[in-house]
């Protein structure tokens, strides 16, 4: 018998007085954690299953669930929390690497939640955005470093590809085959509907989703799956991903189960061959090689499409960022350690990377700095929680967000960080024929939808509150933050000042 | 337009509401040789055991002739003039129409059984007069007699059991209900029948009556104090005897029309299946042609929903072909089929969904079309193709390439 | 008119719509309280087989078999729904003899029952398809 018992984190309380055995819990519990007991009518549940992903909590129509944290502990412990003793316990019976969903859930500082913005009084009045127009628009780009004139004086249009979006944000990569085609759909169409764009991540894009190519930035990752001239012409904008923020440095892994049907063609990788990224692009050492690859990919689009290059926030992210804006590059796109993932290693997501408001405000200093901010323009991720995260992002330097997490959530997803398990049980990291059908794509781009327009509301609320009425006059903003609970080091690196100054 | 109406059951019903669903002004006749409001044949069973009221009989709300504009006439139709388009009644009246309907339904057989004159306390069982004769006979310590083991003598054993001192059912064949059940599943029925304290005795001739005993063939002789009669019934077309075609019943085609131009006849008069949906079915059909539209109808299918003391049994089609048989716990059931398709089934006790198998025989499905063993395990549309299920439930027909399990 | 439509293809099979069917008919304001220890018998039911299933109601055909073929008239055509009235009833099971679609089902009431829409909910919608989660019971018009 094995020795490690780990007692469930989490305990299903159920409400037998409301409980009317309908057993819907334990026909949506892909994990089997519930079960009917006929022979005494009542349902039970094995804790130990339960991934606390809530599925049941929110489909019970008595509102006969919870789930709260199991009472359980052992010895009282600064240093040794229970969570380290948990995982030593489950190491030492598997002697394997610790795999971890979504993004980074450590007790690290929440720089976003240390900021905090302005308003008008008095002087430069406030706009109400109801009664007065406020501009959300924003486009995405290099910009010409001069202007050019024919001989007849007239202006010559040297303005490089760029996209044009409704508002600063974007959903940003999720791949088929991490997540399911309904919330590929789900993306795709609300993206469509919002004028913004989303990502098809390292999965190749499946042929049902062509039609929303001008809402589409196509990913070139380190596998290269799924890329070819039409998909690449399809999109409306190219991502070469050089990392991401919820495991810098690491490749990844979709493993040959689930390389299956329209996945291993959409792929292009035979059936049931593992999907292997890389950690590095093999043919990548050198902003050099970089800068071959970007303008690879402009030859193939004919200069057409503004390519994209996405990095983790890592230590240097400076220089890198300085690297790739001299590479030919039209966005720099970063992804803060807070960024989400299907599965990595739990020591990577939690102890690699940086926060992405310090590697925001450090990027856009040292590019302004070296006089080529305007070369490209920065889109930062993980995590963008909220509208307010988006207006502070801005004021520091950013042109765009990018969202994931939170628009899965919007789809379903309860942050059970179990995603590299494949039974999600809300039909979005799931390949399962019985779970993907759980989202309806119709439901899911509505939700979607609704999501991005309340915040595009709270935007423009408060944007109108500081006087401010285009996104454009708030980008680089800093005078609009202040700090809170910041030390001086921290005020620096983020440009702002702190609270009462 | 002038339409007359010769009965006023199922049939009749029908035609009212297929010429009204043509037109709202035609003018409509109903003659009837009963005196009521129209009521529902088959009911009057339920209405001899007490389970039903008088007024719960009616095969409509109260106000069906006014809302559709119908003269109801108490009448016997003695004669038609088919050349003249009249009919000649009872009363000394006589009534033309454009459009003629016969749905006078059927009649009692009673077979030249000798001495049946000798029995004083005699009835048939159809109709409700059949009912208040049985009523008034008293049935409180009464021995009860029923010649016929068939839908109708079993019925009436169901609604005077609890008021008989005893009730004895006999019947010339060796099986209970052979026009609708196979011998076996007879043999369930009897039994619960039995159970219920009604007494069989089967595959016996009468010989003949002297008063209140009966001496079968075999010179048994049993004592009765009631007679009821329901030995058969037969088409009650005399009306148009010597005028249209006529086979056991009036012969109709798929317009529901006589050989005669004008006359048309629905319902229990017809050759058709004698049950009251196919009644009303060719009842409204003959309205609906009769009031200058074009509806035909297909071959009615022989089919039955029938419940003894909480047993329902449900039956369609023919029984002939292979059988596929489940039988256990309080479930019996039989499926007949024969070159790919259903020809007919029998279910007792468990009746649910039986209307899937009905569609099956009716729509001629292909069986190779079906997931057959499922099928026979209980009828359900999961069985159907997919195509197939959506169209019945109405979804879009789409290719559902994904969520299919990928094979 | 608007009909209860089945989207197989999102049919979960959770069984949520027979259980607002069967609170529906209740007429109580809590679940929990109305189904508690109940067995439910809803007017709604749910096939399911290998990771299949939908929902089957009445269909409310135009070429109504059951009402056609119901011996006492108790079941009726108004305004494009087919209702029972239960107290006409004599659960003789013609109608479930009829059905094609094995919509109508017996009943502890001695009445046969089916769906009628929710004809008498306030909203107007009916309960299973406020129920769905995943929009695999819509109420809607659709051509044929």
């Amino acid at each position: 018998m094995a020795l490690t018992f780990i007692y469930p984190e989490y305990e299903v309380i159920r409400n037998s007085e409301r409980c009317i055995t309908c057993r819907v819990c334990e026909r949506q519990c892909a994990n089997e954690a519930h079960e009917f007991l006929a022979g005494i009518d009542k349902m039970v549940c094995d804790d130990s299953k339960c991934v606390n992903c809530h599925r049941c909590v929110s489909l019970c129509p008595t509102h006969a669930l919870k789930i709260t944290k199991s009472g359980n502990t052992y010895k009282q412990n600064s240093n040794w929390g229970g969570k380290y003793i948990d995982e030593i316990y489950k190491q030492a019976e598997s002697g394997g690497v610790l795999l971890s969903g979504m993004g980074n859930p450590e007790n690290y500082p929440v720089y976003f939640d240390k900021i905090l913005l302005n308003a008008s009084q008095v002087t430069n009045p406030p706009i109400d955005p109801l009664r007065e127009p406020m501009e959300t628009k924003i486009s995405l780009g290099a910009k010409p470093q001069n202007i050019k004139r024919d001989k007849d004086g007239k202006l010559i249009n040297n303005l490089p590809p760029r996209l044009s979006l409704s508002m600063p944000l974007m959903f940003s990569a999720m791949s088929y085959g991490s997540i399911s085609y309904n919330a590929h759909e789900c993306l795709a169409r609300a993206a469509k509907e919002l004028g913004i764009l989303y990502n098809t991540g390292e999965g190749g894009l499946h042929n049902d989703f062509y039609q929303y190519g001008d809402n589409t930035i196509v990913q070139v990752a380190s596998g290269r799956f799924g890329v070819h001239p039409d998909y690449l012409n399809t999109g409306a904008a190219i991502e070469i991903k050089m990392g991401q923020g919820a495991k810098p440095g690491i490749g990844g892994h979709l493993p040959g189960a689930k390389i299956v049907g329209d996945i291993s063609r959409t792929r292009m990788i035979p059936e049931g061959s593992d999907a292997i990224s890389p950690a590095p692009h093999h043919d990548i050492y050198s902003i050099e090689d970089l800068r071959q690859l970007v303008y690879s990919l402009k030859e193939v689009t004919n200069y057409q499409k503004p390519v994209i290059v996405k990095i983790a926030a890592v230590h240097n992210v400076t220089a890198i960022a300085s690297g790739i804006a001299r590479s030919g590059a039209d966005i720099i796109a970063i992804d803060g350690f807070r960024g989400g993932t299907g599965a990595a290693p739990t020591r990577i997501r939690d102890h690699v990377g940086i926060p992405i408001e310090l590697a925001l405000a450090s990027v856009d200093q040292r590019l302004r700095e070296e006089g080529i901010r305007e070369n490209v323009s920065i889109v930062v991720g993980g995590s963008i929680r909220q509208s307010a995260d988006i207006v502070k992002a801005i004021a520091l330097g950013a042109d765009c967000v990018y969202i994931a997490t939170a628009a899965l959530m919007a789809l379903g997803c309860h942050l059970c960080r179990s995603c590299y398990t494949g039974k999600c049980n809300w039909g979005i990291a799931t390949q399962m024929p019985e779970l993907k059908k759980r989202l309806n794509p119709d439901i899911g781009y509505q939700r979607l939808v609704n999501l991005i327009n309340a915040w595009r509301h709270e935007i423009k609320e408060m944007m109108g509150g500081m006087g401010i009425n285009s996104i454009e006059s708030l980008k680089g903003n800093r005078l609009m933050l202040r700090g809170i609970g910041l030390n001086e080091k921290e005020l620096s690196i983020l440009g702002i000042r702190h609270a009462g100054e | 337009m002038k339409h007359l109406i010769i009965g006023n059951s199922a049939a009749a019903i029908g035609a009212v509401e297929g010429i009204r669903q043509m037109n709202k002004s035609d003018q409509i006749t109903i003659i009837s040789d009963e005196p009521y409001f129209t009521y529902s044949r088959p009911l009057i069973s339920y209405l001899l055991s007490g389970k039903l009221s008088l007024e719960k009989m009616n095969y409509r709300s109260k106000s069906f002739y006014e809302d559709n504009h119908v003269t109801f006439k108490y009448a016997h139709a003695e004669k038609v003039d088919h050349l003249n388009k009249q009919v000649f009644l009872d009363d000394g009246d006589q009534m033309s129409y454009d459009k003629l309907l016969i749905a006078t339904g059927s009649k009692a057989f009673i077979p030249p059984f000798a001495g049946l004159e000798s029995v004083e306390n005699k009835t048939t069982f159809l109709s409700l007069d059949d009912v208040k004769k049985l009523d008034a006979m008293g049935l409180e310590s009464k021995r009860v007699l029923i010649i016929g083991a068939g839908l109708i003598g079993l019925k009436c054993a169901e609604g005077i059991t609890k008021k008989a001192q005893s009730v004895t059912v006999l019947d010339l064949a060796p099986q209970i209900l052979s026009s609708i059940l196979d011998y076996d599943s007879s043999l369930i029925v009897k039994q619960h029948l039995e159970k219920k304290g009604i007494n069989f005795i089967l595959s016996a001739t009468a010989e003949k009556f002297t008063q209140n005993t009966l001496t079968l063939k075999d010179k048994t002789q049993i004592d009765f104090d009631i007679l009821v009669l329901c030995v058969g019934v037969r088409p009650n077309a005399s009306l148009l005897s010597g005028i249209a075609a006529i086979e056991k019943g009036v012969v109709i085609n798929e317009r529901a029309e006589t050989s005669v131009p004008d006359i048309y006849a629905a319902g229990d008069v017809t050759n058709g299946v004698a049950i009251l949906p196919n009644a009303y079915v060719t009842g409204e059909c003959a309205g609906i042609n009769m009031a200058g539209g074009n509806k035909t109808i297909s071959k009615m299918l022989p089919m039955n929903a029938i419940g003894f003391f909480g047993l329902n049994i449900i039956t369609a089609g023919n029984y002939t072909g292979s059988i596929f048989e489940l039988n256990k716990d309080s479930e019996f059931k039989r499926l007949f089929y024969q070159d790919g398709l259903l020809n007919g089934y029998i279910m007792i006790g468990n009746i649910a969904k039986a209307g899937i198998y009905t569609s099956l025989i009716r729509e001629q499905t292909k069986l190779d079309t079906l997931d057959f063993p499922l099928i026979c395990e209980k009828p359900q549309l999961m069985a159907f193709r997919l195509e197939e299920r959506l169209e019945k439930l109405g979804g879009k027909v789409e290719r559902m390439k994904f969520f299919q399990p990928e094979i | 008119m608007k009909r209860v439509y089945v989207n197989e293809k999102w049919c979960l099979g959770c069984r949520l719509c027979e259980y607002y069917c069967a609170f529906q008919e209740t007429k109580e304001s809590d679940m929990a309280r109305a189904l508690k220890g109940i067995k439910i018998n809803p007017r709604i039911n749910i096939e399911e087989k290998n990771g299949i299933s939908f929902a089957v109601s009445c269909r409310h055909c135009e070429d109504a078999l059951c009402v056609k073929g119901c011996i006492t008239g108790a079941l009726s055509k108004k305004e494009e729904v087919i209702l029972i009235d239960k107290e006409r009833c004599v659960s003789c099971y013609t109608c479930i003899l009829s059905c094609p679609y094995g919509a109508i089902s017996p009943s502890q009431d001695g009445a046969i029952k089916k769906c009628e829409l929710c004809t008498d909910s306030a909203s107007g919608i009916p309960a299973c398809v406020k129920g769905c989660p995943n929009n695999a019971i819509v109420f809607e018009e659709r051509l044929g």
